[in-house]
């Protein structure tokens, strides 16, 4: 066990791989939350008018709400007032390709080993990398343009396609959903846009990357995709955060509607920095995502890998509205050290023949908390209605938590519902068996939890699989306790 | 987080017959029963927005007029209807709250089986027994305590067996709605045994409210076996919880089988406070019409090496409501603990209801635990296979629905009960 115990020290005292500051001068609004700020943001992106008043209207509503307490976490005091609304790099030029971007920048991308030149000539990923709320670069634009979809910042969308995003934003999650959504509807700096036309096949998959990079700000992206007839897209979505002590607060809102026979797949990968061993600081991840299946047949699948952040408070939800239609959710879900997790689910089947799958698996190291939060809710008129859902904790040490609360409503007795949920620890008897074979201990849990996790991480696409992997192995090796 | 409900004048007048009980009652138990009600004022009635309430709610019923006091006029004839005579054993009547001597039959002899009022006993008694419930939080809770100067104990001193099941009626009787408050105490000495059954039944037309509370303490090496019947009856509400607090190498059995009341809200909490415990529960309910059936239960695990088992199951028809709320928490020091949960619910009609939460909640890494819960309407598979040898909708559908059921039903380990049940089962599912 005194292996174990080094390896885990060894892990734990090993900085934040992705912990630097990029010094990009940035355009920052000043500190604190009042209508002049918004007002700033809004002028700064030269929205249109309907669109501050939509902001102000969810400011003076925020203003009325209270920070939700229901979770099974212990968030510290968040003052909204000591927080940096906006923070641009400074000037958004116009690039023809990506030598003319800032090389700083470019560096940034290349220690995240996401080099977009590198994505671009390997694996034709078109990347909308969004660095402190202002979308910088959309690699592959020209390429999906001509298949009329529509990839760019949301900022630029609300000037280009102005009737889709009046019509959609907000339609999914309503500015005054919660506490957070309606804070993020008031201050949205920026995030992406898609929309993929009728019939059409997304050839590549879409990814943006998030940073957060100057002090103090708290990274308020909100992304909206539209799948129309028939479509397909897959999306990626990653996320990375320079090391920094005071904690620093995420609140996204992630939109997604599916028309008549058309897929959304969402796949995130999380690692922000989820504080030192001795839980301080790290990020606050509190985001709404949430999609509809408005159409027949049409199918949202979200997975994520969530690794990341002191605090992580994220139910991404479908609602099955539209009949025959399906709702995926994969998750894996790593916490260590003080790290805490609040995630799960919520599939709400109103629609006939409506299926939906969970599978989420917690592994819980160190200190810290993994809770399992979700809904099955079928409605009256969900006939034939079915679920399936499986969430399973591992447990590696003897003072994480690892909790369940799931909620399973049904109206209708032709829904079929299960739930199936197992708590357990890395048996010493498959730790030995590897042993004996010649894996050390380290490796044999990096195999098992890698196992272990495989339902979700086959749901990734190949690329992120890959980090995913790197990611789970570099959080737990020699946990087992 | 529990907030008032509006009905002002139920609770001043339950403060007003409060204070007519306690006036004979002596310094301490009173000092117990005002604490709690003042807690229990400040929680209020619980409301839907109470998390643990959220899918029940009582607040139409509170809305009518109650009896407080426990007069009644109850016969012996009466009574005798009430009474399964198939179960025989050590009788105990309880009627509006007021355990009732005359009505009872006590086969053991004193030294096996000690049946008592609180009023009798020592302060250290009540003070063991009594006032820890004063910390729950819970406003049902609270109020049951403040009434507890009328607390039925039974006691089985150490090495003990005893040899009869005890029937331990709880039986509503009045010429008007009545409200009322049941409190048991069972306490089991060291190496001890008995078998408890509560039964829960009702007279007349009007409108009953029970809201009991039976703490059951197991001491070192002590085995209880539980059960918990509410039979079908009309315009009975009820809210029930059963507390059981584990010694050393104790064992407890416990099934709540529920058939009938309007709304019924059953809480089974089960404190695992020492190694080496081992408890079961299980629980039936069967729901038709608009009746509203809750199983909530706690499985707290303080110490190590402790196994829990538990299995509801459930058969909805009509438009019947059925909540199950499965709390398991593993404390830090319950390594090697085993606990298991799971809930089936069958729903026979479109309009019934069905809401699940199994919630774990673990703090401790060697532990195997697991929870589970299904809802879903019987198989086409096995209804085609006994229609096609001949057998009627109905009569298939009855047979795959009590199959399911006795599963739960087999569980009871007191055989003349094992038999109502299965004859009762069946009546409520014709009815259905």
């Amino acid at each position: 066990m005194s292996e174990n115990i080094k390896v885990l020290e060894e892990i734990t005292s090993s900085e934040y791989k992705y912990g630097f500051v990029t010094n990009i001068e940035s355009d920052a609004a000043p500190m604190g939350l009042n209508e002049d700020t918004i007002r700033f943001i809004s002028a700064k992106k030269n929205e249109p008018e309907w669109l501050l008043e939509w902001r102000l209207k969810a400011y003076r509503h925020w203003l009325t709400l209270e920070q939700p307490t229901w979770q099974n976490l212990k968030i510290p005091e968040i003052n909204f007032q000591n927080i940096i609304y906006y923070s641009a790099p400074k000037k958004k030029p116009q690039y023809n390709s990506l030598d003319e971007i800032d090389p700083e920048l470019r560096d940034t991308f290349n220690k995240l080993g996401i080099s977009l030149t590198e994505q671009k000539r390997l694996s034709g990923v078109a990347v909308d990398a969004v660095i402190d709320s202002v979308s910088v670069t959309t690699t592959y634009k020209e390429k999906l343009g001509e298949l009329g979809i529509v990839f760019c910042a949301l900022s630029e969308a609300v000037h280009t396609h102005p009737d889709l995003v009046k019509k959609y934003l907000g339609a999914v999650v309503p500015m005054t959903d919660n506490f957070y959504t309606c804070l993020n509807s008031a201050v949205f700096s920026d995030g992406s846009f898609v929309y993929i036309p009728k019939g059409v096949r997304c050839p590549m998959e879409l990814s943006t990357y998030f940073r957060i990079n100057a002090e103090n700000t708290g990274q308020f992206e909100r992304t909206l995709i539209i799948a129309d007839e028939e479509a397909y897209v897959s999306y990626l979505e990653g996320c990375t955060a320079p090391m920094r002590d005071e904690n620093q607060l995420h609140a996204a809102v992630v939109e997604l509607i599916a028309l008549d026979k058309s897929e959304i797949k969402y796949s995130t990968v999380q690692n922000w920095y989820p504080g030192d061993k001795e839980g301080k600081g790290g990020i606050y991840n509190f985001v709404t995502k949430r999609g509809i299946c408005s159409g027949v047949k049409s199918k949202i699948s979200w997975t994520q890998v969530e690794t990341g952040s002191a605090i992580t408070w994220k139910y991404p939800s479908v609602i099955l509205k539209g009949d025959d239609s399906i709702g995926e959710f994969y998750s894996v879900a790593v916490t260590n050290n003080y790290q805490q997790a609040d995630t799960g689910t919520k599939m709400i089947h109103i629609g006939k023949n409506t299926k939906s799958r969970i599978v989420s698996k917690g592994i819980s190291a160190g200190r810290s908390h993994n809770s399992y939060r979700g809904l099955v809710e079928i409605m009256k008129r969900a006939d034939n209605a079915r679920n399936f859902s499986q969430c399973d904790s591992l447990l590696l040490g003897d003072r994480c938590g690892a909790h369940t609360f799931p909620y399973v409503e049904v109206r209708n007795n032709t829904g079929k519902v299960e739930h199936e949920a197992t708590t357990s620890k890395i048996g010493e008897d498959i730790i030995f068996y590897c042993n004996q074979r010649g894996i050390a201990t380290e490796e044999a849990v990096a195999l098992i939890v890698n196992g272990y996790c495989k339902e979700v991480l086959n749901q990734l696409p190949m690329e992120f699989a890959v980090e995913a992997q790197k990611l789970l192995a570099i959080s737990l090796e020699g946990s087992v306790g | 987080m529990e907030s008032l409900v509006g009905n002002i004048d139920l609770k001043e007048s339950l403060k007003q017959h409060l204070e007519q009980q306690l006036s004979n009652a002596s310094s301490y138990l009173k000092e117990i029963s005002i604490n709690s009600f003042d807690k229990f004022e400040k929680l209020g009635f619980p409301t839907i927005k109470n998390e643990d309430w959220k899918y029940t709610n009582f607040s139409t019923v509170l809305k009518n007029n109650f009896q407080l006091s426990n007069e009644n006029s109850l016969t012996y004839e009466q009574l005798s209807k009430l009474l399964f005579s198939k179960l025989q054993g050590n009788i105990l009547v309880v009627v509006n709250g007021i355990y009732r001597p005359e009505f009872s039959t006590i086969l053991e002899k004193e030294n096996t089986l000690q049946v008592r009022k609180i009023n009798n006993l020592s302060k250290e008694f009540i003070e063991q027994h009594l006032s820890k419930t004063l910390a729950v939080s819970d406003a049902m809770t609270s109020l049951n305590t403040a009434f507890a100067s009328q607390a039925l104990i039974l006691q089985i001193p150490k090495g003990k067996v005893v040899e009869h099941p005890v029937y331990l009626y709880f039986i509503a009787s009045s010429d008007s709605n009545i409200f009322f408050h049941p409190r048991t105490i069972v306490v089991a000495e060291e190496n001890s045994q008995i078998k408890l059954a509560e039964i829960h039944q009702k007279q007349g037309n009007h409108i009953s409210f029970s809201n009991a509370f039976t703490d059951i303490y197991l001491d070192k090496d002590a085995n209880v076996e539980y059960y918990k019947i509410q039979p079908d009856q009309e315009e009975h509400y009820h809210v029930g919880t059963t507390q059981v607090v584990h010694k050393e190498k104790s064992c407890f059995c416990g099934t709540t089988i529920t058939l009938g009341g309007t709304i019924v809200r059953n809480n089974m909490n089960l404190i695992l406070n020492s190694n080496h415990c081992d408890s079961t529960i299980n629980g039936l309910y069967v729901g038709n019409n608009n009746q509203h059936i809750d199983n909530h239960s706690l499985v707290d695990h303080a110490m190590p090496n402790c196994l829990s088992n538990e299995l509801y199951k459930g058969v909805l028809n009509g438009k019947s409501t059925g909540v199950f709320n499965g709390k398991i928490f593993v404390r830090q020091d319950a390594q090697k603990t085993n606990a298991f949960q799971s809930n089936k619910t069958i729903l026979l009609s479109k309009d019934a209801t069905m809401n699940t939460k199994p919630q774990l909640e673990i703090f401790a890494d060697d532990v195997k635990c697991s929870h589970g819960a299904t809802i879903g309407q019987l198989d086409d598979e096995p209804m085609f296979y006994l229609r096609s040898r001949g057998l009627s909708e109905s009569s298939a559908r009855m047979m795959l629905v009590s199959a399911f059921a006795q599963d739960i039903i087999e569980h009871i380990k007191l055989e003349p009960l094992k038999e109502l049940m299965v004859t009762m089962l069946e009546e409520t599912l014709i009815q259905n």
